[in-house]
């Protein structure tokens, strides 16, 4: 305690004013915006001043978290939290990073709800958890004891979980609630035990002590399993994803967007932060699993987001498939470092970092997108959608930018990450054990199935919202959304074409902090010519992002300027082609469903139990002929059904417990207190 | 101090005082009218009032008088007294309480005497010989009451066990010398405010269902006795 206090002081006296104090003090700018909220709330424009000084507090957060990227680590501890360990902080390379991901997320959500949270009905319900949420995802980012980690990770679970519920009057939320308050909870007891082995007997609970400390390899072994159970049931690892389609999409939008593109990531911190520095050197098998995960989480995610009618849900699926990839880099960063290849290594988690950020900037843009659809037209569902491309050509651009970068089209900036993470996998030869050696190859044939159908999901996303003919009234009659919704997308969008075309300084900053885990970095990209990127070496394969641009905008720009000139320019009418339909009704056109018809067949009709059912009036009845289709979850029926049922079958059996007389209380306590002081008595 | 006592001395006679606790706990068991026990239970708590203050003169620490002086004030005089009081205004001081038969609950008393020397000795070795014994005792005298509590079917008999468990604890911080006082005070009190709630609560037991035995709540819950 004594110790604890002179080191605060210390840490308080040598550095007042560094990049670390200016996010802690954030922290406590957001509890204080949170306290005002409900009070706020009541009044007229209450909402625009909450959202706009959670815009101001991530603003400078993000600056702040820059700072920190090009700093030396910083570290303070304070006494706070358990009195005999204090708080410790620490704001390193890599929290620097998560929390520049953390506050450009929050910042443009906040920016956006500026307009969007105009709608909100229940807007007590709302703002006072908005800025606690932020303000959690930042304490978790620069927590460095096991204490304070798990209180910010707590209280950003419990902070989500309130705007989860905020429209509590539709079962379906509740229930989405529940399903995620369950799953927070257990991923929060895996992470807690997973501390618990790293701190040892001792109690170190400081990380700094933690990665000091020589772990045997058993222990090490059950952390690495506990980080992937706790972390990724936050994060959205398949089998642990089910909260999370669920959950997303019920919260508003903005916050939707907030849960997908930034929480997720700040699980994918926690994982980093215990599997790579505070475990230790990593043995040549912790790549696997990890690797399994993220391939099947990658692909069975995409499989589902295919299958689904809304469009929040789509998003929020492919979110799913997004950690997959993320994870797929982490694992193959595992597998080289463990096998000696560092400089392997670095380029895979340069991969798995830069698509955790290019991952955040396009899907708040999607979700602000969806947002914005969901406010012009009250729909979420794609069957009501179509033609909004001539109502809201703005959002229909922003989320055409959002669409293809998600699909990892050049010259965006998802094709950037994916095409390093592809790089990293053809380095697979190199690793010396057979398992890894027939895996990895495997879990690259996995990814690119991913990749292709992504792109394949977001076009039927787009397509059937944004193109064609307005398939109901509300879509007919959609209006453009607020400025400030407008602005934010654009912006977003301006990051993605940016971190897309220029991928080569976002990269070198990524050394930051890929150099100090891994111990080798990529080669310098500020060096290469003509603005390339190299993963490995100049002979072996290298991308321009830029080249690819201006070619995109030579040549469509020489296609638009031919067909002006050469064209004719009269204006023509004439009947469009009816595919040999003479009815004029938009129901006409392909569905959402009918889209995605032939990659359900292929793939989901096993593992998905996808089902068609369709009725067919008899000849001569005019009631219309109907198809049904069903489809359910493998993990809810394989593995949470039966665990249900087992919950039920035993808290049936403990049902006697609440029914017991008072002396068989006192006599159960009694014999559980003798039991174990005989445990003790009898223990060596 | 007057003058030097050996050491020996010292510890024999906090070792006679605190034995003398563990004896007056494994007589409260076989008690089983409810005048004798809560006779047996005052002076239980001159056996603990005298224990603190020799540790107070023993090591010299003043503040323990106090804790010393509200032990006989509160345990040995007000609530002997005020439960005196109560049974006679619940017309129980005659009635025969039989539970457990006598033989295997001082069997069983004896067992949990010798199980805390087993838990506690290895455990403190470490420390001072003094606080080592005193902590065994401590340990034996909750143990003793909880048993109490877990075989008396009468209310009142729990209540004497619940705080014949406290002056245990009361035992323990004392030897342990780390207990600040205010924290020894709060305890005390909590206690009697217990104790007043507990017999509020009899008063309403006694309304409602006509005796205090604690069976005839369970019963009337339909739970098995």
């Amino acid at each position: 305690m004594a110790d604890g206090a002179t080191a605060a002081a210390a840490a308080l006296g040598s550095t007042p004013t560094g990049p670390l104090s200016g996010l802690l003090f954030l922290i406590v700018a957001f509890a204080a915006i949170a306290l005002a909220a409900p009070r706020l709330a009541r009044r007229p424009g209450g909402s625009a001043l909450v959202y706009g000084a959670s815009f101001i507090a991530a603003t400078l957060g993000l600056l702040s978290a820059l700072a920190g990227l090009v700093c030396a680590p910083e570290t303070l501890v304070l006494p706070l939290g358990l009195p005999w360990i204090g708080a410790h902080f620490r704001l390193d390379a890599l929290s620097a990073l998560f929390a520049l991901v953390v506050n450009l997320g929050g910042a443009a959500a906040s920016l956006y709800a500026i307009g969007y949270g105009r709608h909100e009905h229940a807007p007590e319900r709302v703002l006072p958890f908005f800025p606690a949420f932020l303000g959690a995802m930042n304490l978790v980012l620069v927590a460095a004891d096991a204490y304070s980690f798990l209180f910010g990770w707590e209280l950003m679970s419990l902070a989500s979980w309130a705007l989860v519920i905020a429209h509590d009057k539709s079962a379906e939320n509740l229930k989405a609630g529940f399903v995620y308050i369950v799953m927070a909870t257990f991923g929060t007891l895996m992470l807690m035990l997973a501390f618990a082995l790293l701190a040892g007997p001792s109690g170190a609970y400081a990380f700094a002590d933690m990665e000091r400390a020589p772990h045997g390899a058993l222990v090490t072994a059950l952390v690495l399993g506990l980080a992937l159970v706790g972390a990724g049931s936050k994060a959205g690892l398949v089998p642990l994803h089910v909260w999370l389609p669920l959950a997303h999409p019920a919260a508003p939008s903005h916050v939707s967007a907030l849960m997908s593109g930034v929480m997720t990531k700040v699980a994918i911190y926690g994982f980093i932060r215990i599997v790579f520095e505070l475990a230790g050197p990593p043995d040549w098998w912790w790549g696997i699993p990890v690797l399994a995960a993220g391939g099947i989480t990658a692909t069975l995610g995409v499989l589902q987001a295919m299958l689904q009618a809304d469009m929040k849900r789509v998003l929020a699926f492919s979110t799913i498939e997004n950690i997959g990839i993320i994870f797929v880099g982490l694992g193959l960063a595992l597998a080289f470092k463990g096998n000696g290849l560092e400089a392997a290594g670095a380029l895979a988690l340069t991969a798995g970092l830069f698509h955790v950020l290019n991952h955040a900037l396009f899907k708040n843009l999607l979700f602000f997108g969806a947002g914005a659809v969901l406010n012009a037209t009250g729909e979420r569902s794609l069957e009501q959608l179509g033609g909004l491309i001539h109502r809201m050509p703005t959002t229909a651009a922003v989320m055409l930018v959002g669409a293809a970068a998600i699909s990892a089209l050049p010259p965006l900036n998802g094709f950037a990450s994916e095409w390093l993470t592809f790089q990293a996998i053809l380095l697979s030869p190199e690793l010396a054990p057979w398992g890894l050696k027939l895996l990895v190859p495997a879990v690259g044939a996995l990814l690119a199935l991913a990749a292709a159908l992504a792109a394949a999901c977001f076009v039927r996303l787009y397509g059937i919202a944004f193109l064609g003919r307005p398939r109901t009234g509300a879509a007919a009659e959609a209006r453009e959304v607020d400025r400030w919704s407008r602005g934010t997308m654009i912006g977003l969008a301006t990051l993605c074409v940016l971190a897309g075309i220029l991928p080569g300084p976002v990269i070198d900053a990524l050394q930051q902090v890929v150099s100090p885990l891994m111990g080798a970095r990529m080669p310098v990209q500020g060096d290469v010519a003509w603005l390339s990127i190299i993963p490995v070496g100049e002979s072996r394969s290298s991308y321009n992002g830029l080249l690819v641009f201006v070619f995109i905008l030579i040549s469509a720009g020489l296609a638009a300027v031919l067909i002006h000139r050469f064209a004719s320019r009269a204006l023509r009418r004439a009947p469009a082609w009816d595919c040999g339909f003479p009815l004029n009704d938009p129901r006409t056109q392909y569905s959402a469903s009918s889209f995605a018809q032939p990659i359900r067949r292929v793939f989901a009709s096993g593992l998905f139990r996808a089902r068609e059912d369709v009725t067919m009036p008899p000849p001569g009845d005019l009631s219309p002929a109907r198809i049904r289709l069903s489809g359910d979850d493998p993990a809810w029926r394989l593995i949470y059904a039966p665990l249900t049922t087992m919950v039920d079958a035993l808290s049936a059996r403990a049902n006697v417990l609440p029914h017991l007389t008072i002396r068989q209380y006192l006599g159960i306590v009694f014999s559980a207190l003798i039991l174990l002081l005989l445990v003790l008595a009898i223990w060596p | 101090m007057p003058q030097p006592m050996s050491p020996h001395f010292v510890f024999d006679i906090a070792h006679l005082l605190a034995g003398a606790m563990v004896l007056i706990s494994l007589m409260m068991l076989y008690q089983d009218r409810l005048p004798a026990l809560i006779k047996v239970f005052a002076l239980q708590a001159v056996a603990l009032a005298a224990s603190v203050a020799w540790q107070a003169y023993a090591h010299d620490a003043p503040h323990l008088y106090v804790t010393a002086g509200i032990a006989i004030l509160f345990k040995g005089l007000v609530i002997p007294v005020a439960l005196h009081r109560m049974v006679a205004r619940l017309g129980i001081h005659r009635q025969v309480e039989t539970a457990l038969a006598t033989g295997p609950t001082m069997l069983a008393g004896i067992g949990l005497v010798g199980l805390s020397l087993v838990v506690m000795l290895p455990v403190t070795a470490t420390s001072d010989p003094l606080a080592r014994e005193d902590l065994a005792f401590a340990l034996s005298v909750v143990l003793l009451g909880f048993l109490m509590m877990v075989t008396r079917r009468n209310a009142v008999s729990q209540i004497i066990g619940f705080m014949s468990m406290e002056n245990g604890l009361i035992l323990a911080a004392a030897g342990a010398k780390g207990m600040p006082l205010v924290v020894e005070i709060s305890v005390a009190f909590s206690v009697l405010i217990a104790f007043i709630i507990l017999g509020v609560f009899l008063f309403r037991i006694r309304e409602r269902f006509d005796t205090v035995d604690v069976d005839a709540l369970d019963r009337f819950r339909g739970g098995r006795a």
